[in-house]
């Protein structure tokens, strides 16, 4: 019991400190392959400390549903994480089919954030809105793809099994399989993340942006719950990709995929937002094709 | 079932009475409503009752018509589908009371309760009844029942067009029905529901054919793609209170009869389970896909509704796969998903419903680009309906995601169990819900976004006011109920267990093994669902200090810099959901009628699109002016001469007379 609780505290404490860092990382990878200096590696929790302790402008337009929509995306995010298992430890909450759930608090959280957006009645906003569905609509189906590979191949649907020690096993069995979907999963965790070259972080461009412009009028606390959950996300999802790929490594696997997408963003440009879905799809296929492998 | 009957009594005796006391309004308005809410909350005793103890009771008497006699009977499928009949028909009727207030002045108003309280009985007939005679003058009076509350406002041309459209259809549909239920006498020898339960020997042909018949009958009433045609016509030209009846209730007699067939025609072989998965992944995408497209916000409902058949239609797909393969867990997954589903869609579909009735009323529109801003101006309407989009996206902690997380986990453990053609069919079904769900979102998103959310768009709604009490206490109920549920599967499921256990054919304990391990997911879904509204109000707490020394200032909207942003500004619903078109346009086929802006100082622009129903444009609109044209070829029959036609009687009886002799 002691044990238990000890385990649920470290997973907490883990999965509440580290997420900011994977943006430093980022940050850094970036600044270095542009032959920059860039902002200290510790920069997101300088600028999260700032963010609280701010007063906030609000839109006369926003009501309560604006408000709440950060608090409820990063609860879901929050939860989402008590799900994922971190290395060899399984997750603090685990059951047959908590994948399901794992996948739809995404869904709830950008159900959450959509809606705030389109509170503040600006047609940026709703333009970001109506793109965020889009692709999200799209990326849906290429993660349940990929997850259904992983679930018949480890014979479970619950995230620790699933990522446990039968993985080892399903990787010895069918290696391209895994491969394909990890390649299809990474390209959904650069969409949903709002990372190049589905969307630009860094942009100022509001037409053509996905995610930052559904968060332009939040400001102070609610900017800082924004941006703290956007670094809980990909720490979430990024934590499913890595043990997926490299089991029983997490954290270089993290540390890889923090320069592999600083990498993509320093020599990649953004796609056109038409090209986006063919993006998606081709994800879908890649996952589709993983499926083939193994489906005897 | 002295309950049942006493329900029967009073929903039919208060209608008869409403009609009767039809010179006194507030009399008859109160006899009708009160009827109606008696007779439900009697009927429902029985139901649950059932519910706990699984014992089957069923009532018997002789009638004058050949094979059968007259049977009611209450089981566990009756009864668990007896619960969203009397109890949105409770709250239907008090919604209805208080909605129709708005049509005071119409002459005839008593009428309508009459129907209404005729058509929750009807339904109560239709589940009960264990003749198949019986069963299909139910269904009869179920069906005009509710055309003639469809074609409540008769004056407007749509409306009256929707409801003929509705009449044909459901006639069509009750046209395989008979067929359905003359064959499967003939092989039973009786009309008796008891006497088709017995028919283990059926070739599998027949069986197949039996099936295929009962898919198309029920279909056309539960709204399966291509046979939906009526679905979004009748459900926006009703009132609001018998949309959320006809959407959350009447629809799901369809799947009723689908249900109630199945336990007639013996073990199912695989193929069933591919089909119903096949149409539910049809129903499903494209009905979401329609409801993106639409303005019209109670057509884009009725759409939606479309798309949760399909979500019921998958469960049911992947229970029969589960149980043609033997794996009990599966199939008690599908079916249970499924029914769970039936009750879940009832209860946000008429929240939903009941929502944009309140929004029509006080607004005098159902157009969504003119609405906007509702939230802050019908508060508590605005939060029901809020529930009742996420709870209709399938999102955590609501109730529509617990019965899409059991058929999401019955696929899935297809996808472990199965391989061949039961894999791929799982898989579809898991790629569907996931298109589905990803869809609804953006559905619902675009609904509650336009609108409740940001500026009013116009007049119609910046003087929009709260609705009454006796609308808005309804609401609270379902939107409550939507909760509840989430918060807590795991006795939800239990509801459905009877029933499921009665359609695998086995007693409740026979089911005690997949329930222990599903019961132990869905508690902690339950817990997990607390934890997430507990991390809400704590984030809630912890910003609220945050905010406590600082200044929160209010300003307008960020407009890139500019500084006047008008509510014409804003996005609309249809440039919200232009990508998602433009990406499925093949399937969709939206027209787009426009004048582009021209020259150096363009003066005016305008765009307008319009997405016709694919199934009516290119399926049944041919066929039906086929139909048309041939009939006219045979005009010259009608010589509007007395004569003529007595003619025509002798000729046809001397034929008959002649026919018989030879026989």
């Amino acid at each position: 019991m002691i044990g238990l609780s000890c385990r649920l505290l470290v997973h907490v404490a883990v999965v509440l400190l580290a997420p900011p860092l994977l943006l430093g990382v980022i940050g850094k990878t970036k600044a270095f392959l542009t032959g920059r200096i860039g902002p200290p590696i510790l920069q997101p929790y300088y600028d999260l400390w700032k963010l609280w302790h701010k007063g906030a402008v609000y839109s006369r337009t926003t009501s309560w549903l604006f408000r709440a929509g950060p608090m409820v995306a990063l609860a879901a995010f929050l939860v989402a994480a008590l799900l994922i298992p971190l290395g060899s430890q399984p997750a603090p909450l685990s059951f047959f089919g908590d994948v399901i759930l794992w996948a739809y608090l995404f869904g709830l959280a950008r159900f959450a954030t959509v809606l705030a957006a389109m509170d503040t009645g600006s047609s940026f906003e709703g333009m970001g809105a109506s793109r965020e569905v889009t692709f999200s609509s799209l990326a849906e189906p290429a993660l349940f793809l990929g997850l259904a590979v992983v679930a018949r191949q480890t014979q479970s649907l619950s995230l620790s099994q699933m990522l446990g020690p039968a993985l080892a096993h399903a990787w010895a069995v069918s290696a391209p399989a895994l491969g394909l979907v990890a390649a299809s999963l990474f390209i959904v965790l650069l969409a949903e993340n709002a990372r190049i070259p589905v969307d630009d972080p860094a942009t100022h461009l509001e037409l053509t942006m996905i995610h930052e412009v559904m968060v332009l009028d939040h400001g102070g606390p609610d900017l800082g719950l924004i941006l703290y959950g956007s670094a809980l996300k990909l720490f979430v999802l990024g934590m499913l990709l890595v043990q997926l790929f490299l089991p029983g490594m997490p954290w270089v696997g993290l540390l890889v995929l923090c320069l592999l997408i600083g990498a993509v963003e320093s020599l990649m440009a953004r796609l056109r937002l038409v090209h986006v879905p063919r993006l998606l799809m081709a994800a879908c296929a890649l996952a589709a094709m993983g499926l083939l492998l193994v489906w005897s | 079932m002295t309950l049942l009957f006493g329900a029967l009594i009073l929903l039919v005796g208060s209608g008869m009475a409403a009609l009767l006391l039809g010179r006194w309004p507030s009399v008859s308005k109160t006899v009708g409503v009160g009827g109606a809410v008696i007779g439900c909350l009697v009927g429902l005793v029985p139901a649950f009752q059932t519910l706990a103890t699984s014992v089957a009771r069923s009532w018997h008497a002789p009638w004058q018509v050949p094979y059968g006699e007259l049977a009611l009977g209450l089981d566990p499928l009756t009864a668990f589908f007896l619960v969203p009949i009397f109890g949105l028909g409770l709250l239907c009727a008090l919604y209805g009371g208080r909605y129709l207030q708005h049509y005071r002045h119409r002459p005839f108003l008593h009428v309508s309760y009459t129907w209404f309280n005729l058509l929750v009985a009807a339904m109560a007939v239709v589940v009960a009844a264990r003749n198949a005679l019986l069963f299909l003058v139910a269904w009869e009076v179920m069906s005009l029942a509710s055309f003639f509350l469809v074609t409540f406002e008769d004056e407007r041309s749509d409306v009256r067009e929707a409801g003929w459209t509705y009449l044909i259809a459901t006639h069509l549909g009750t046209a395989f029905l008979l067929a359905f239920f003359a064959l499967c006498g003939r092989y039973a020898g009786s009309l008796d529901f008891d006497r088709f339960r017995q028919m283990t020997t059926l070739p599998p042909a027949i069986a197949g054919a039996l099936f295929s018949l009962g898919i198309i009958g029920f279909g056309t009433k539960a709204g399966f793609m291509p046979f939906h045609v009526w679905l979004p016509e009748a459900h926006p030209a009703a009132p609001s209170h018998v949309s959320a009846l006809m959407s959350g209730v009447m629809i799901k007699m369809g799947i009723y009869g689908i249900l109630r067939a199945l336990t007639f025609l013996g073990p199912p072989p695989a193929w069933w389970g591919w089909l119903l998965v096949v149409i539910g992944l049809t129903s499903g995408i494209l009905g979401v896909l329609f409801a993106l497209a639409q303005h019209d916000l109670k057509r884009l409902l009725a759409y939606s509704s479309i798309e949760n058949i399909g979500i019921i239609a998958l469960g049911i797909g992947i229970g029969l796969l589960g149980r043609a393969m033997g794996h009990p867990l599966i199939s008690f997954l599908g079916f249970g998903g499924a029914l769970l589903h039936v009750l879940n869609h009832g209860l946000f579909k008429s929240l939903l419903f009941f929502g944009a009735g309140a929004v029509a009323q006080a607004t005098g529109t159902r157009e969504m680009e003119h609405l906007g801003g509702l939230l802050k101006r019908m508060p508590r309407t605005a939060i029901a309906f809020l529930v009742g989009c996420a709870a209709i996206c399938g999102l955590p902690p609501f109730n529509g995601f617990i019965s899409e997380w059991l058929i999401y986990s019955g696929s899935f453990r297809g996808i472990l169990a199965f391989s061949g053609r039961e894999g791929v069919a799982s898989l579809a079904a898991i790629l569907g819900l996931a298109l589905i769900g990803g869809l609804a979102a953006a559905c619902f998103a675009k609904v509650f976004g336009v609108v409740f959310l940001g500026s009013p768009r116009t007049d119609h709604a910046s003087q929009a006011h709260e609705v009454g009490l006796a609308m808005t206490v309804p609401m609270g109920l379902l939107a409550t109920a939507c909760v509840v549920i989430g918060l807590w599967p795991a006795g939800a499921l239990q509801l459905t267990l009877p029933a499921v256990a009665f359609l695998l054919g086995m007693g409740p304990e026979g089911l005690g093994q997949p329930w222990q391990e599903v019961q132990h997911a869905l508690t902690l879904i339950g817990s997990i669902a607390v934890a997430l509204i507990g991390v809400i109000l704590l984030l809630a707490l912890l910003r609220r200090k945050a905010l406590a020394r600082r200044q929160a200032r209010e300003s307008i909207t960020w407009g890139c810099g500019y500084a006047f942003p008008t509510a014409r500004m804003q996005y609309t619903a249809s440039s919200f959901a232009q990508p998602l078109l433009l990406l499925f346009k093949g399937l969709l086929r939206t027209r787009f009628a426009e004048e582009r802006p021209a020259g150096y100082f363009p003066s005016k622009a305008r765009i307008a699109s319009h997405t016709p129903d694919v199934a009516k444009e290119y399926g049944f609109r041919p066929i039906a002016m086929g139909v048309v044209r041939a009939l006219d070829s045979l005009r010259w029959l009608q010589r509007g001469r007395v004569q003529w036609y007595l003619l025509y009687i002798v000729v046809t009886l001397v034929v008959l007379l002649i026919w018989k002799l030879g026989m």
